[in-house]
């Protein structure tokens, strides 16, 4: 049994840790997020270029440095700490993961598009009506000739305005929640047809509606197999929960310690509020849902190889912990830090808010706990 | 013991209601549907409507324009506003400090100030907290020291800075507690002082909340002129006149009518959101349950409310077991946006404040402001003595700890 890193896992995490430092400290990205665009596509060419680190989960033969999901583990929960809102979960966790499972065609120059930092994905899967179902679609694509034809409405797509390509999910068959009938496409975001309303998010990212108009795609665009995507599916998100866990960690890192620091500092009563053993046990409480929620971090990473009922299992059950934690101890770090905590010029209010979505990002503690008693208990 | 209403108490319910529905005012309805942030003269306008009717502050003494109405026709009151969802009567004058005046306040000060906070014509923001006296509010430092003007009139003259001060941006005129001993024990040497806030060195400073609304400021105060007679209650007694203005925020702050309607809003919203799967949220399983626990405990504080009432009537004034209703109303209101904001699901995301109207809806109405409506929320639990401090208040107050 081993939980430490690899000598080359250490380096990515120095790396990130460092260059995050120096280039996104909290004014910094309060500035970037108000912009008009919402992020730094300098930074996005850092990443790329300067710091190396959008090929490290990506295998060598496609260009990559031959790591895999513990390497995108390391650089989330430092993203995580920094709020960086750049879209490596969209581009390499998710993005990555349909390429690298499905090897669909043209998948090897993607990558590479990837790693120089020029392809970003964003991931349009979910529907107005559809909340955490993945098989609840009624985006469909149709025949036509060789290639296909897209309509639907996607809701609340991360990233998008940011994106140079959507991976979208939709019916080419079946009934509204059926599992078989989904197939998943490669779509340009500036191909015809596809129109867009971007907006802000409460933690600070961009989103879109993303509405597909009769748009015309090659049969090279779909991903995976026809029809029968669902699992494919299933396993990016479940990828992409891992690294959303990982995420989570670093933010609730963050919210425990800056909670430690406050109440250290600030008196009242004559003496520092961390003094108060009411609010110690508090602290206490908080360090141990983090702990958990690091835990059940690792345990999702290592489970995502496992056959697909495990992992779903396991990807669930860390889930669960990650969303009950970010709720406690973002709800508690924002009730120990006082009035201060509801202010918008300190960060503890934006780790909260980011620890708030996180909650409901890939399903809702009630969705997974769902799921894990299907798999676990019987349906 | 009975919770029968009698013929009295409906036919009295029946006129409340039809007066808010004949005369709250369209435009107010508007704004609050699309969220538009309200104006000073919106806040105004629905408390000067019921000061004409002479319903504006109930809870007075009759002789300043009580209503002399029962706790039974209070509490239908509050439940009719709340199902008509109308704006709340602005506590700061009404609620807080009239109390303190009536209570406390000479003849003199009461035929003053009374009549305008009565009528909506001034608006009242509190100066309490400072940046270092929060939860520890007997530490405030803001300095009130006794001059002689050039008028040869007495003065205080007022320094320091009070914070969280509450659409302070709007306030006519604040009730300040200033330190006017810095040699006694903390609480014996405070005052309690009404100060006009376009006085000459007051200034007021935005503080923008995490969800981006400006609800509350920093007040600084700096050489301010405050004429001796603006003092209520005696120097250096002005922590009697705190500590009774809290229990009265404490017993309005249960906010169980609301609630109520909060929870009705909540299954209305549930009703129309989907499930993972076919069917409403209302009739998933899990959300369902949630729903359920937060009615009986919202039920458990209503009448946990009514039997303080019932004490009220019976001449007992709020006492410290009101710090419940702090506690139970605050933690209540913090759920029903838990669950309007898990209700949103994919759309509790958009941030839509200062978005340009073009760009037209995002998502479905019911979802709009819900994150928003959470992060606001949280200083439910912090405000007016932090829940942690309430406890304190049971263990010491009510079971002598």
């Amino acid at each position: 049994m081993d939980f430490s890193f690899t000598d080359e896992q250490s380096m990515l995490r120095d790396t990130v840790a460092s260059y995050l430092a120096d280039h996104y400290d909290f004014d910094t990205r309060r500035t970037a997020v108000k912009s008009a665009s919402g992020w730094r596509p300098e930074v996005w060419k850092a990443f790329a270029e300067e710091l190396g680190i959008l090929g490290a989960a990506f295998p060598e033969e496609l260009g990559g440095l031959g790591g895999g999901a513990i390497d995108n583990m390391v650089v989330m929960e430092e993203f995580g700490k920094a709020l960086v809102v750049e879209p490596y979960l969209g581009t390499v966790v998710i993005g990555g993961g349909f390429l690298k499972h499905a090897n669909p065609a043209g998948a090897a120059e993607l990558i590479s598009g990837v790693i120089d930092g020029s392809v970003t994905f964003a991931f349009a899967y979910a529907e107005p009506q559809g909340r955490y179902n993945l098989a609840n679609l009624v985006t469909t694509a149709r025949k036509d000739g060789a290639g296909w034809v897209l309509n639907g409405h996607k809701a609340v797509v991360i990233g998008a305005p940011w994106a140079s390509h959507l991976i979208v999910t939709a019916r080419t068959g079946g009934a509204q929640r059926d599992a078989g009938g989904v197939s998943v496409f490669l779509v340009d975001r500036n191909a015809g047809g596809v129109v867009t309303r971007d907006y802000p998010t409460v933690d600070g990212r961009r989103a879109s509606e993303v509405f597909f108009e009769n748009v015309s795609l090659p049969a090279s665009a779909l991903i995976g197999e026809e029809g029968a995507a669902l699992p494919l599916v299933e396993q990016v998100v479940d990828e992409a929960i891992a690294a959303t866990c990982a995420e989570a960690c670093g933010v609730l890192r963050k919210l425990h310690e800056g909670t430690l620091e406050y109440t250290k500092q600030r008196k009242q009563f004559g003496q520092p509020i961390a003094a108060f053993q009411v609010l110690q046990h508090r602290m206490v409480d908080m360090f141990i849902q983090v702990e958990q929620a690091v835990s059940m971090t690792y345990m999702a990473h290592i489970k995502l190889s496992e056959p697909a009922a495990e992992r779903a299992k396991a990807l669930s059950a860390a889930k669960v912990q990650i969303g009950r934690a970010c709720r406690f101890v973002g709800q508690n770090a924002i009730q120990l830090h006082g009035g201060m905590g509801m202010t918008d010029e300190m960060a503890i209010g934006h780790y909260f808010k980011r620890a708030t979505m996180i909650e409901g990002e890939f399903g809702s503690v009630d969705h997974h706990l769902h799921r894990y008693e299907t798999l676990s208990l019987g349906a | 013991m009975d919770l029968d209403f009698s013929p009295q108490d409906a036919a009295f319910r029946a006129e409340v209601r039809a007066f808010i529905a004949e005369n709250y005012p369209q435009a107010l309805r508007d704004k609050q549907r699309d969220e538009e942030a309200l104006s000073k003269e919106d806040y105004l306008s629905w408390h000067r409507i019921l000061a004409q009717k002479g319903w504006s502050a109930p809870s007075w003494p009759k002789e300043w324009g009580g209503t002399g109405w029962t706790p039974t026709q209070k509490y239908i009151w509050s439940e009719e506003q709340a199902r008509a969802d109308t704006i709340a009567v602005l506590p700061f004058g009404v609620n807080m400090l009239a109390p303190v005046i009536y209570t406390f306040g000479t003849e003199e000060q009461k035929a003053r100030f009374l009549p305008g906070i009565r009528d909506g014509q001034v608006w009242w923001c509190q100066g309490y907290s400072e940046p270092g006296a929060g939860s520890d509010l007997a530490s405030l430092k803001t300095k009130a020291e006794r001059i002689t003007g050039d008028d040869g009139k007495d003065y205080y003259l007022v320094n320091g800075q009070k914070t969280w001060t509450t659409l302070g941006q709007y306030a006519d005129w604040g009730f300040f507690l200033v330190r006017t001993d810095a040699n006694a024990k903390p609480q014996a040497g405070i005052s309690f002082l009404l100060i006009d806030m376009t006085s000459p060195g007051v200034t007021v400073r935005p503080l923008i909340t995490l969800e981006g609304g400006h609800e509350v400021n920093d007040v600084f105060l700096d050489n301010v002129k405050v004429p001796v007679e603006n003092r209520i209650y005696h120097e250096n007694q002005g922590w009697t006149c705190a500590k009774a203005l809290l229990l009265h925020e404490r017993s309005g702050i249960a906010g169980v009518a609301r609630s109520k309607r909060g929870l009705e809003r909540l299954r209305q919203v549930a009703r129309t959101q989907l499930a993972d799967n076919a069917g409403p949220l209302l009739a998933d399983p899990f959300f369902k349950r949630k729903v359920a626990e937060l009615e009986i405990d919202l039920t458990a504080l209503e009448f946990t409310e009514l039997r303080t009432l019932a004490g009220e009537s019976s001449g007992k004034g709020p006492g410290p077991e009101s710090s419940i209703l702090k506690i139970k109303g605050t933690e209540i209101q913090q759920r029903l946006t838990e669950l309007a904001l898990e209700a949103a699901g994919h759309y509790g995301a958009p941030y839509l404040r200062g978005l340009p109207h073009n760009i037209g809806a995002i998502g479905p109405d019911e979802a709009h402001g819900v994150a928003g409506a959470y992060f606001n929320t949280r200083k439910t639990s912090i405000y007016g003595g932090s829940n942690e401090i309430q406890r304190n208040i049971i263990a010491k107050a009510v079971l002598g700890l």
